[in-house]
Parts: structure tokens; C-alpha cells; sequence
């Protein structure tokens, strides 16, 4: 019984996979950047929100609330000073710019708020402890129930903004074709910019909630960056909804993993991870990301690249 | 005074010069005929026009105004669009949402989804379709109602019978008589001399980056633009400018 | 070009000289701590340490088009197989070759699946594995999880002889790597590295075989970070995992061959250089140093992606380090009385040396 409970924890720790790994899909799929700094931005977020906290005593999610719009203004300044040029200059620069300003963001981090470990989980009073006792062994948190659904919230928003929108329209032809996009009349540069300021606010979500079910300090964001890669990798680049089931999986063997030892933690989530990519690639010949495709049909929004 | 003047322009592709002090001009309502064999410079001549590519020198007047410097989705605000070589639909999107990017991006006119659909009645059955899975007749069709959707006042069509059936192209060609009389500015790069003959008003040649002929279709004869299109002529043969 | 000769060299003057004085830098470098304190010699080894980082580094994204963000491992497996050896009673020098050796082996098996993958995903797989090798690490008894361990065995030596060594040692391996480095860019394998640098579809379209360049590169690049570790150890003394399996690591390989200049030969050591300098001033501020690093090494990226060696080699067309080809053309028309005969004197002597 105690596997079950195991893989019930695990698949709602998949939902906070899919929330700090959905901003590194966007923008893998929109731009085919890997933002080396995605972890970074995240806790950049989580300690305005704790900093917000401290200040005013507001609630955390308010405080939340109050900063996406900032984060939102991050991603476009991203965009606009560094993956721009990035874009143009070859594969290396973006990796390398965005590598170093990872660098730069974590110790000044540590600079302007010391190495203490932190923790919003006082914030939110009962919500951090409480759950539903489904039998004596499975326990059901509601704070991991509430993460893994404004997940799922936040991937249906997602997929109906790209679907339905003119914005979203824009940014799923720009995401194939830039050159095209824009010689129909589309700003690439604007939809790339949008896509960022998408991107680094839900960094912002989710480490908020990294830092209500755990703990963070300024050199947390490495750690989320491998977590968002291997979600998203296990799940099919392209697809948000790929992103859940990867973030899910992840949680699962991570989580299964924690039962045989220490550190079995961290040791299966990035096993089960290099199996998945050794999979992918030496299965080149059978198509299982199509074969997941057309299961997931209407949900995939791009092609993979 | 012409809608587009083209003046001394030079573009390069990678360290190759791919077109060498071009001038052109096109009229208010004209169409165009844009030839030479490939390699001519004339895909790079459209796309530095509609914005996709930038010249090393020379300037591009639309409408009285300067738009050099401007971007290509810029342009199309001002009224350039280009149907692009290859058709590049975006393959991921349905016909419907192709038509709407361009229609959400572009001017105000008498061309929306509707009124495309008068002129490419194929399409109907096709509009939830991915671009991707449509036959080459079909993609075409978005292709160029993609760029009709924005409304330009000048309609670059880059080779647009290329990789088309014979009865393919007969029908696009019909499709597009109700555009060949819309007013709309035309300039078409076309492989096949018969068919953008019938619809020019003028008939320009390129080589090697070169304007090498440039005359009313009703003047130009067939050896003319033979030799012009082979570089047989010593010298290119221009009429005054209109 | 028809009817007219020409004739390809790889040397010039100014690259003779230069590939002269390096040897005789390298022969005073070897007599220093016959004659300095032991201070100046275990900063310089210190300073060799960086050079082998930034070479290797740049070797893999500069020439071979890799990021790696997880070359610390193999920084990290270099000292841990020392002490291990070490502790199961190998001489201590005989361990920091053998460890060596072992922990660039273990590339590999690695390299054919990791040379799969493209861009990001390499990056980010190479980090992955980086951080697998140190949780096993951390598994092992003899470590103790972040404890670490000393390599006392190198007690056993008295501490100026002990420096000395090293030194001797770091400089050692320091130059062989970049002699390996050196003959591998001039051969046909490095200029198929440097194609695959430029384009390497275009490589490969041409018939280089970009994966076995690629291989070789990444081999090399994780013996070398491995020599590297070992050799830190025998100057550090402790092994602590978390030190040794790091991300500054890659942070300072990173800003060491980006601001010294990326694909090129002489520009990793250039950075090596600015890099020790600026640790030696500005390390003791702590974080800021490190702020100051990632600033410059993504400035760098952006705004000047050759780097410093990069950018005066475009610019001036001058290469220290004859690694390229260089075209002289045949005809002498055009010149001026004078400039025919210099130059016709300057063929005969360059046809008179053997072909190289």
C-alpha cells in the first residue's frame, strides 16, 4: 500500500514539474532557446513574493499576484536585450548568455539575502500540513492538490490562449515559421517577447509554490532548471500537455526511487530521465512521439522541431 | 508617380551578389511579369521588396515614401505582401488559422475569409484541415489568400505554379482573374511564359541580377524575350519609363 | 588563378618566432622553483590548472560545437579515483596517473550516447550526468557523503618537494595538451574540427566525419579535465565532492575561453591568464567576483562572441599559432621592381624547406 501512496505523491509532485517546466516549453517551442537561467528566474520570483511577505504581511498569493505583472516585464527585458541577439548568432550564444546570467542572478542573490534556507510554508498557516486521510496509509496533502491544479489550470489557459486567439494564432505560426510570420504581417519580435513575459511569470507561480510545499535559497534554481528539462524532455518537446505526463512520470519515479535509499530521490528522477532521452533516441525509427501525438490529439500545439 | 520604385538596389545572398543595381518601377493597378531563369536574382529581388531580406545598397520607395529601413510585417501594414517561394504555410495551423494570422496582422479591404472563398471555392470543404496535409492546388490557394488577407495594395507572387499539375495551375489561374481585375498591384515570378503573358501588362527579364528587358507585353516579342532571358542580347533592352 | 602558381604554407614569420618563444617560456617555466618560493609556484600551478580547463573547454565548444555544462565531473572523478587509488595503497603519484586514466575513460561509453544529442539537450544531459556522478560519490563509504577526504599519503613528502612536484607535474601535462592540442588543429582532423566549427552540416556534406571529430574532441576534453582534477587535488590536498563536482567549474571554463576567444587557439589561454588575474585581485570579494564573471561572460557572448583573441585575429589577420593555411599567390605582376624580388627570394626559400 505503501507503493501506492508513493505513486499518488508522486503524481502530484508532477504537477509542480509541469508548472516550473510549462515557461521552458513555451519558450523552447516558441524560440528554441534553452534558458539556462529558467531555475533562477523562478527563484528570483520567490523571493520578491517572500520579501513582499516580509514587508506587508499580505498572503503569499496575493503577493503572487502582485508580482507576475513584474515578472511578466523580466521576461520581456529578456527577450528584448539578450535573446534577440541571441537568435541571431548561432546556437552556442543563447546557452552561454543564458548560463552566465544564471551566474549572475544567483549570487546576487546570495548577496542581497544570505544563504538562509526559507520556507512560505509558515505563510499559509494549515494549508502546508493539512490533508485528506484516504486510508491509513494514503495521505492526500491539499496544498499538492491545489498545485497540481492550478497546473492543469494553468496548461488548459495555455492551450486555449494559443488555440483561440489571434495572439495565440500569432505565436504558433511565428513559433514555425518567423520569416514567414512575419512576411504576413506578424511582429516576431513582439511575439517572442510575449512568449518570454508568458514564460518567466509562471516561473514565478511555480516557485512560489516550491517554496510553500519546501524550502528555497538563492542557489535553489539550478536544481528546478534540470527538473523542467527532464519534465519536459520525458514528456515530448512541443506539447504542454506532454509537460504534465513528463512532470508526472518524473514525480512518480522520484518518488518511488525515495523508498530504496537516500538520495534514490534524486537518483531515479535523472535516471529514469536518461533512459526516456537513450529511449528516444535509438527508438528514432518508431515514432513514438507522433504515436503520442495522435493520442493527444488537439492538444499538441506545435511540431516538434 | 509609381506605387513601387525600386532605385539602384543591391542585395547580396551570403557573399553572392544576387541582385546588382536594380530599378523598377510598378504603376498604381499594374501587373508585372518577373522572368529569367533560376539563379536570376528574382526570389531575392521580391524578398528584399516585401522586407525578408535586406539590400547592401540602394533604396525601396512604396507609395512616395521610404521603406528601406522597415521590417517586413511593417511593410505589410503599408501594403506589400509577398506569396512566398514554396508556398511555407504553417503547416502546424489549419487553412482557417493560416488565413486569420494574416487577417488579424493585416489591413482593412474588401478581402476576408469570405470573399476568398468566391475565389477559391476548394477551400471550403478544407477550412478545419492542417496546412500540411493539403494537396499542392490547395496549398497554393492558402498561400496566396494568406497574403490577399492582408489587403495589399502590391502582391509580390513568387513562382506560384511551381510543383503544380497542369490542370492544378489551369485551375489557380482561373481562381485568380477575379485578382488579375481587383486593381491590386501585381508583380508575378512565373516559369512558364504562356500563362503570366496572358495576364501582364509588362514583362520584365532578369539575369544574373541584371534587369536585361523591360517592355509592354504587347511590344515585347517572343525572340526578344528569349534572347533576353539566355543573355543572347550584348545589351539590355529597356523602354523609357512609363 | 589558371597559369598562375601558388603555393600553400603553414608558417610565417611571425608564427616561427612565436612557436620559439613559446618553448623557451616553457624551459624557464620548468627552472622556476629552483629558484622562487613556494608560494609563487603553487599559484602558478594553479594558473597551469586554468589553462588545461579553458583549452579543454574551448576544444569542445569552440572547435567541436559542445557545450558541455558538465565537464566538472570529470574534474571531479580525476580526484576522486586519486584518492581512492591512493587509499587502496597506490603510490600516491602512480594514483593521480592511474586516476587519471580511469576517470577518462569513463567518457567513452558516455560520448556515443551524449553525441546524439543536439544543442540544449546536450547541455543539459551533461549537467544531469555531471550530478549523477556525484551522488554516487557521495554513496561511497570512504567519502562519507559531503565529508570528503585529504590525500594524506602526500605527507609523506616534504611540502616544498611536494609543490615542486606538482608543479613540475601540472606544468607537464599542461604542455602536453597544448602540444596534443596544437598537432591535432594542424592535422586533417583538426581541420575538420574547425569546418564542423564553422558549419557543420556543411561538414558533413563535404565528408568529414563530424562524429568521430567529435568523439576524439570530447575524449580529449575529459582526459584533460580529469588531469586537471587529479592535479588540483595533489596542490588542494582535500577532497571534498561538492567542491570538486561543482557548476563554478563550468562557470569559469565558461568566461575563461568565451572572453579570451572561442574557437581559436591562443584565445583559452589568453583567458586562463585574465582569469587568474582577476582571481588573484578581486577573489577575495566573494560573491561579486562571481557576479562580475557571469556579467562579463555574457556580455561577452553578445556583444563580443570572438572573444578578445578572436576579435584582434579578425581584425588584424594576425595568428600567433600557425594552426590555419595560408594562400600565397604565384604572380608577381603588379609588384613594383623591389616587392618582385622580395618576393620571388622569399619563394625560393620556401621551397627549399621540407614540406611539412
Amino acid at each position: 500500500m505503501i507503493w501506492l501512496n508513493q505513486i499518488i505523491q508522486g503524481t502530484l509532485l508532477g504537477g509542480y514539474y509541469a508548472l516550473i517546466a510549462c515557461g521552458l516549453s513555451l519558450m523552447f517551442g516558441v524560440m528554441r532557446i534553452i534558458n539556462l537561467s529558467h531555475g533562477d528566474f523562478a527563484i528570483l520570483g520567490v523571493f520578491a513574493v517572500w520579501l513582499l511577505v516580509a514587508q506587508t504581511g499580505m498572503s503569499p498569493f496575493l503577493a503572487l499576484a502582485a508580482i507576475i505583472p513584474f515578472m511578466a516585464l523580466l521576461g520581456w527585458a529578456l527577450q528584448h536585450w539578450v535573446f534577440e541577439r541571441s537568435l541571431r548568432a548561432g546556437p552556442l550564444v543563447p546557452l552561454l548568455a543564458t548560463f552566465g546570467l544564471a551566474i549572475v542572478i544567483e549570487n546576487l542573490l546570495f548577496e542581497g539575502f544570505s544563504a538562509d534556507t526559507r520556507s512560505l510554508a509558515p505563510e499559509i498557516g494549515d494549508l502546508a500540513f493539512d490533508s485528506w486521510t484516504l486510508t491509513d496509509q494514503i495521505y492526500v496533502g491539499h496544498l499538492a492538490v491545489l498545485i497540481f491544479a492550478v497546473a492543469v489550470i494553468l496548461l488548459v489557459g495555455l492551450q486555449l490562449f494559443l488555440k483561440w486567439t489571434a495572439l495565440g494564432r500569432a505565436i504558433r505560426a511565428t513559433s514555425e515559421d518567423p520569416d514567414t510570420a512575419e512576411l504576413v504581417g506578424v511582429n516576431s519580435r513582439a511575439v517572442y517577447a510575449v512568449a518570454a513575459a508568458i514564460a518567466v511569470a509562471t516561473t514565478a507561480i511555480a516557485g512560489t509554490f516550491l517554496a510553500m510545499r519546501a524550502t528555497f535559497d538563492p542557489y535553489s534554481g539550478p536544481a528546478q532548471l534540470i527538473f523542467a528539462f527532464e519534465a519536459v524532455v520525458i514528456g515530448g518537446v512541443g506539447s504542454l500537455w506532454g509537460t504534465l505526463v513528463g512532470g508526472i512520470i518524473l514525480g512518480v519515479a522520484q518518488s518511488l526511487g525515495a523508498q530504496i535509499g537516500p538520495r534514490g530521490f534524486l537518483l531515479t528522477g535523472h535516471v529514469v530521465f536518461l533512459v526516456v532521452l537513450a529511449a528516444r533516441l535509438f527508438l528514432s525509427g518508431v515514432d513514438l512521439r507522433g504515436a503520442l501525438r495522435r493520442g493527444l490529439r488537439g492538444f499538441a500545439w506545435s511540431r516538434s522541431p | 508617380m509609381s506605387l513601387l520604385a525600386v532605385e539602384q538596389l543591391d542585395a547580396r545572398h551570403g557573399l553572392l551578389k544576387a541582385v546588382r543595381n536594380v530599378d523598377l518601377r510598378v504603376a498604381e493597378g499594374e501587373i508585372l511579369a518577373l522572368v529569367g531563369a533560376n539563379g536570376a536574382g528574382k526570389t531575392t529581388l521580391l524578398r528584399t521588396v516585401a522586407g525578408a531580406h535586406r539590400p547592401a545598397s540602394g533604396r525601396i520607395m512604396f507609395d512616395g515614401r521610404d521603406v528601406t529601413a522597415l521590417r517586413a510585417h511593417q511593410r505589410v501594414a503599408r501594403g506589400i505582401a509577398l506569396v512566398p517561394e514554396g508556398r511555407r504555410l504553417f503547416a502546424g495551423l489549419t487553412v482557417e488559422e493560416n488565413l486569420r494570422v494574416a487577417g488579424d496582422a493585416g489591413r482593412a479591404g474588401q478581402w476576408n475569409i469570405e470573399a476568398l472563398l468566391e475565389v477559391f471555392p476548394m477551400l471550403k470543404a478544407r477550412l478545419k484541415t492542417q496546412a500540411g496535409l493539403l494537396s499542392g492546388g490547395e496549398q497554393q490557394a492558402t498561400s496566396i489568400g494568406r497574403a490577399m488577407m492582408t489587403n495589399p495594395r502590391l502582391l509580390l507572387l513568387d513562382e506560384i505554379s511551381l510543383g503544380l499539375a497542369p490542370l492544378a495551375i489551369d485551375n489557380l489561374y482561373r481562381s485568380l482573374t477575379a485578382l488579375f481585375s481587383s486593381g491590386t498591384a501585381l508583380v508575378i515570378v512565373e516559369q512558364n511564359l504562356n500563362r503570366v503573358l496572358g495576364v501582364a501588362t509588362r514583362i520584365c527579364c532578369m539575369l544574373e541580377g541584371r534587369i536585361v528587358l523591360e517592355r509592354e507585353t504587347q511590344l515585347a516579342t517572343r525572340q526578344q524575350i528569349t534572347e533576353a532571358y539566355f543573355g543572347l542580347r550584348q545589351d539590355t533592352f529597356r523602354d523609357a519609363r512609363p | 588563378m589558371s597559369g598562375k602558381e601558388f603555393l600553400v604554407t603553414r608558417w610565417t614569420g611571425t608564427s616561427t618566432a612565436s612557436a620559439a618563444i613559446a618553448v623557451v617560456v616553457i624551459a624557464a617555466l620548468s627552472l622556476l622553483p629552483l629558484f622562487s618560493g613556494a608560494n609563487v609556484t603553487e599559484r602558478l600551478t594553479t594558473l597551469f590548472v586554468y589553462i588545461i580547463l579553458a583549452v579543454m573547454w574551448n576544444a569542445l565548444a569552440g572547435y567541436a560545437g559542445l557545450v558541455s555544462v558538465g565537464q566538472q565531473m570529470f574534474f571531479g572523478l580525476g580526484a576522486y579515483a586519486t584518492i581512492r587509488l591512493s587509499y587502496g595503497g597506490m603510490n600516491v603519484y602512480a594514483a593521480i596517473l592511474t586516476g587519471t586514466l580511469l576517470a577518462g575513460c569513463t567518457a567513452l561509453p558516455l560520448s556515443s550516447f551524449m553525441l546524439r544529442l543536439r544543442g540544449g539537450e546536450f547541455a543539459i544531459a551533461t549537467w544531469v550526468i555531471a550530478t549523477i556522478a556525484h551522488l554516487l560519490v557521495n554513496f561511497d563509504p570512504l567519502i562519507q557523503g559531503e565529508t570528503g577526504k585529504s590525500l594524506i599519503a602526500l605527507n609523506a613528502y616534504d611540502a616544498t618537494v611536494r609543490q615542486a612536484i606538482s608543479y613540475w607535474a601540472t606544468l607537464a601535462t599542461m604542455a602536453l595538451f597544448l602540444v596534443l592540442m596544437f598537432v591535432l588543429l594542424r592535422s586533417r582532423v583538426g581541420t575538420a574540427v574547425q569546418a564542423i566549427r564553422d558549419d557543420e552540416h556543411a561538414a558533413a556534406s563535404v565528408g568529414v566525419r563530424v562524429m568521430a571529430a567529435k568523439r576524439l574532441i570530447s575524449t580529449i576534453a575529459a582526459f584533460g579535465c580529469a588531469a586537471a582534477g587529479a592535479l588540483w587535488l595533489a596542490t588542494a590536498l582535500t577532497f571534498q565532492p561538492r567542491t570538486y563536482f561543482g557548476i563554478q567549474w563550468t562557470a569559469y571554463m565558461l568566461f575563461m575561453a568565451l572572453v579570451g576567444g572561442l574557437g581559436t587557439f591562443e584565445g583559452p589561454i589568453i583567458g586562463a591568464i585574465i582569469f587568474f588575474i582577476l582571481e588573484d585581485r578581486f577573489g577575495a570579494t566573494g560573491v561579486w567576483y562571481l557576479v562580475g564573471l557571469g556579467i562579463a561572460a555574457t556580455l561577452a557572448s553578445l556583444l563580443l562572441p570572438r572573444g578578445i583573441w578572436g576579435t584582434i585575429e579578425d581584425r588584424y589577420g594576425v595568428q600567433i599559432m600557425p594552426v590555419g593555411y595560408r594562400l600565397q599567390l604565384g604572380s608577381v605582376d603588379g609588384l613594383d621592381g623591389k616587392q618582385q624580388r622580395q618576393t620571388e627570394g622569399r619563394w625560393a626559400r620556401l621551397r627549399s624547406l621540407p614540406r611539412l
